[in-house]
């Protein structure tokens, strides 16, 4: 690296020129390519456009009304997406490096690292800052009779309303004590089995599942049919073969709520335990032999030498789980649309943007879920740093 | 007791102990062996049930169909081809992977470019710039989503719809926490390399390239993967960004949709709900340590 840089200094003027050009030049193409892709049909007409040079001008005129080879078109979209948005960020920064390369050092060593945040900076600003700013502002315009306050007396007032905080009470309570408490528990079973990597991946699995496919899944475990046609969803097979009417589980409150509940436990337990588990193994063998020797049984240890040592992990990930818990709309929104007495902030702040355009009222549900995840997200942060979770 | 036999007894002990060990252990075993299998069970009926045919779907369960596997009539692939075809999630698939790969590549690179800088130039308001960015954690997505909205859907932006927009998104939604765990990563570098690099004349982006990329690889890898499943799984910003129009929908929004229409056709549904989660179980179960330390990473999101 040092070599080359020497043998760039060497190559005089010519060249050094060259770099600069070449930044310009990759900046153009990023901003073309930009354009390209700005247009949501852009692969349609780009194989359009490749035919007419072709000359298969009914093919380019099949695409341009978005018939045709259209997975074509898409493969093709594929490969330029690929290339301007992966390479076009890397053309971003050589190419503003190359053009600042011309400037003395001094002036280099100034502006460099203002190249290399400023793109950060900007987009953070466009994304979070502003909107932000414009979300709590939404929320106190005012209704009628000039109350800056008015969303937030409706939504702290209205009963439709206060169901939402009890089922994100629910949720919250339900959902991060289970997921937590059986992630601790299959932390410390697995423990003392063998092949304990292979059942970490039976339970870790979901995970990687979409809250939308998990959704699809226990949608399937929770299928209702009127008694006497055959149940084919398993829950309702279980509880008719043991005596029970058949339950439509999504549709009765309260137990509907819980039925939903119980599909994020089962995402998240398994996070809980992957985490819980490394904590676990990080428990010195001395210590528990200690406990061993004072006449402790293996539960006792768990309970009262384990727990008390990875209480650091356990309130990590007890606020993570809390946090994505408050959140949680994907699992409501395909499972009931809200309906059924189910529904929650997330949810319902969704509904009133894009259903009933009450802008101010979901910026108010907004910053309700803010301020709730806020005191969180401070804890998690400082455990997440303390236990150095993210190196 | 002489000392010599000291380890004989223990480990005659240790023998005795086999026995009764064993059977103290087997509930649990039971235990683990059961909940590996409740955990399993939802998926397996799933996938299971995707390749059966409509009819047997509603008039038996998918746990008789597994009692008598050999009974070829039951089993097709039909689902698969509607679902992949007709039903346009073969076209999902492809449009999931032009957000996802940009989505995934683009918010690293910014990052990591801030982080270094973060972490090793020194410039005026580096301390409080980096603090808004940790501090930018703090705010749920939801926050953000209707005033981005109402930018995009004006005539300069017109980026309600377009890929772009949404890797935009994705990528300014994502970078607070990119920013703050590769600054974790590349801070904790030694600072001797960053001194003889300087020494050797080496610009601050040759450094960059040739010194804290190769080094920051982990930590790139874990939050690649975090934040490709995050793409890839996402519901909430496709719908409000993309919309569920055909030619841009990615495969939640493209289930989504098969929920609302085809809410009992369990053979559309179960083919489909796998087809959106193979991507993901493969990258789960070939790369499942990096997996793991990228959720661990990113979880907080």
């Amino acid at each position: 690296m040092a070599d080359a840089h020497r043998a760039a200094q060497r190559e005089g003027l010519g060249s050094r020129l060259l770099a600069p050009i070449g930044g310009v030049v990759a900046l153009v193409v990023l901003v073309l390519g930009v354009r390209l892709l700005a247009d949501p049909l852009a692969g349609q007409n780009l194989l359009a456009s490749i035919y007419d040079a072709l000359g298969n001008d009914s093919g380019a005129a099949l695409l341009r009304r978005n018939q045709g080879d259209v997975v074509f078109a898409k493969l093709l979209l594929i490969v330029a997406a690929l290339i301007i948005g992966v390479g076009g960020i890397w053309l971003l920064y050589t190419g503003l490096s190359a053009i600042v390369g011309l400037a003395s050092p001094r002036v280099q060593e100034r502006i460099i690292p203002w190249i290399f945040v400023l793109p950060a900076l900007a987009l953070l600003t466009v994304y979070l800052i502003y909107p932000t700013i414009g979300t709590i502002l939404a929320s106190f315009t005012t209704g009628t009779g000039g109350d800056p306050f008015f969303h937030y007396r409706l939504i702290f007032t209205r009963g439709d309303y206060l169901a939402l905080f009890r089922n994100n009470l629910i949720w919250l309570v339900v959902g991060t004590s289970v997921s937590v408490g059986l992630g601790l528990l299959i932390a410390g079973l697995v423990d003392r089995v063998r092949r304990e990597a292979l059942a970490k991946t039976f339970i870790f699995m979901p995970l990687a599942i979409s809250l939308v496919g998990a959704s699809v899944i226990w949608r399937f475990v929770y299928q209702w049919r009127p008694e006497g046609l055959p149940q084919y969803g398993l829950l309702n097979a279980v509880w008719t073969s043991l005596g029970g009417d058949p339950v439509p589980w999504i549709q009765n409150p309260p137990v509907n709520t819980f039925a939903l509940i119980v599909i994020f436990v089962w995402i998240w337990t398994g996070f809980a335990m992957v985490v819980l588990s490394a904590a676990i193994k990080g428990v010195s063998v001395e210590v528990i032999e200690a406990a061993r020797l004072d006449g402790a049984n293996e539960r006792q240890i768990f309970t009262r030498v384990i727990v008390p040592i990875i209480k650091g992990s356990i309130i990590t990930v007890a606020t993570t789980i809390a946090i994505a818990v408050l959140k949680i709309f994907d699992i409501v929104y395909v499972m009931t649309g809200g309906r059924f007495d189910t529904d929650v902030v997330a949810n319902r702040m969704f509904v009133e943007k894009f259903q009933f355009f009450q802008d101010g009222r979901a910026a108010a549900l907004a910053a309700v879920l803010f301020v709730a995840v806020l005191p969180l997200m401070v804890v998690n942060l400082r455990s997440l740093r303390r236990q150095g979770l993210g190196s | 007791m002489s000392a010599p036999a000291q380890p004989i007894t223990s480990r005659a002990g240790g023998r005795v102990a086999w026995r009764p060990n064993f059977i103290r252990r087997a509930p649990i075993r039971a235990a683990v062996i059961g909940i590996c299998l409740l955990w399993t069970l939802p998926t397996l009926g799933l996938f299971v049930t995707s390749f059966r045919n409509p009819r047997d779907i509603t008039t038996t369960g998918w746990w008789e169909a597994l009692l008598q596997p050999f009974r070829e009539a039951q089993w097709t692939l039909q689902n698969y081809q509607v679902v992949i075809g007709s039903e346009g999630m073969g076209n999902a698939f492809l449009n999931s992977l032009i957000v996802t790969i940009p989505s995934t590549i683009i918010p690293i690179t910014i990052a990591a470019f801030a982080a270094y800088a973060f972490a090793w130039i020194r410039f005026p308001l580096r301390g409080i710039l980096f603090a808004i960015v940790v501090g930018l954690l703090i705010v749920p997505l939801q926050m953000a989503l209707i005033p981005v909205l109402q930018l995009y859907s004006q005539n300069m932006w017109g980026l309600y719809g377009t890929f772009l927009g949404i890797w935009l998104a994705h990528t300014a939604f994502g970078l607070p926490l990119a920013i703050f765990l590769l600054y974790n990563f590349i801070s904790q570098l030694p600072r001797d390399l960053f001194e003889s690099a300087a020494i050797d004349g080496a610009s601050h982006f040759q450094t960059f390239i040739t010194i804290v990329l190769p080094l920051s690889i982990p930590a790139l890898g874990a939050f690649a993967i975090f934040q490709f499943l995050w793409v890839w799984n996402d519901l909430l910003i496709a719908l409000v960004f993309l919309g569920v129009g055909v030619d841009q929908q990615v495969m939640p929004t493209a289930l989504y949709q098969l929920v609302g229409n085809r809410g009992e056709q369990w053979h559309i549904l179960t083919a489909g709900a796998f087809v959106t989660m193979l991507l993901p179980l493969i990258v789960f179960l070939l790369l499942q340590r990096a997996f793991v330390r990228g959720i661990l990473a990113g979880s907080v999101k």
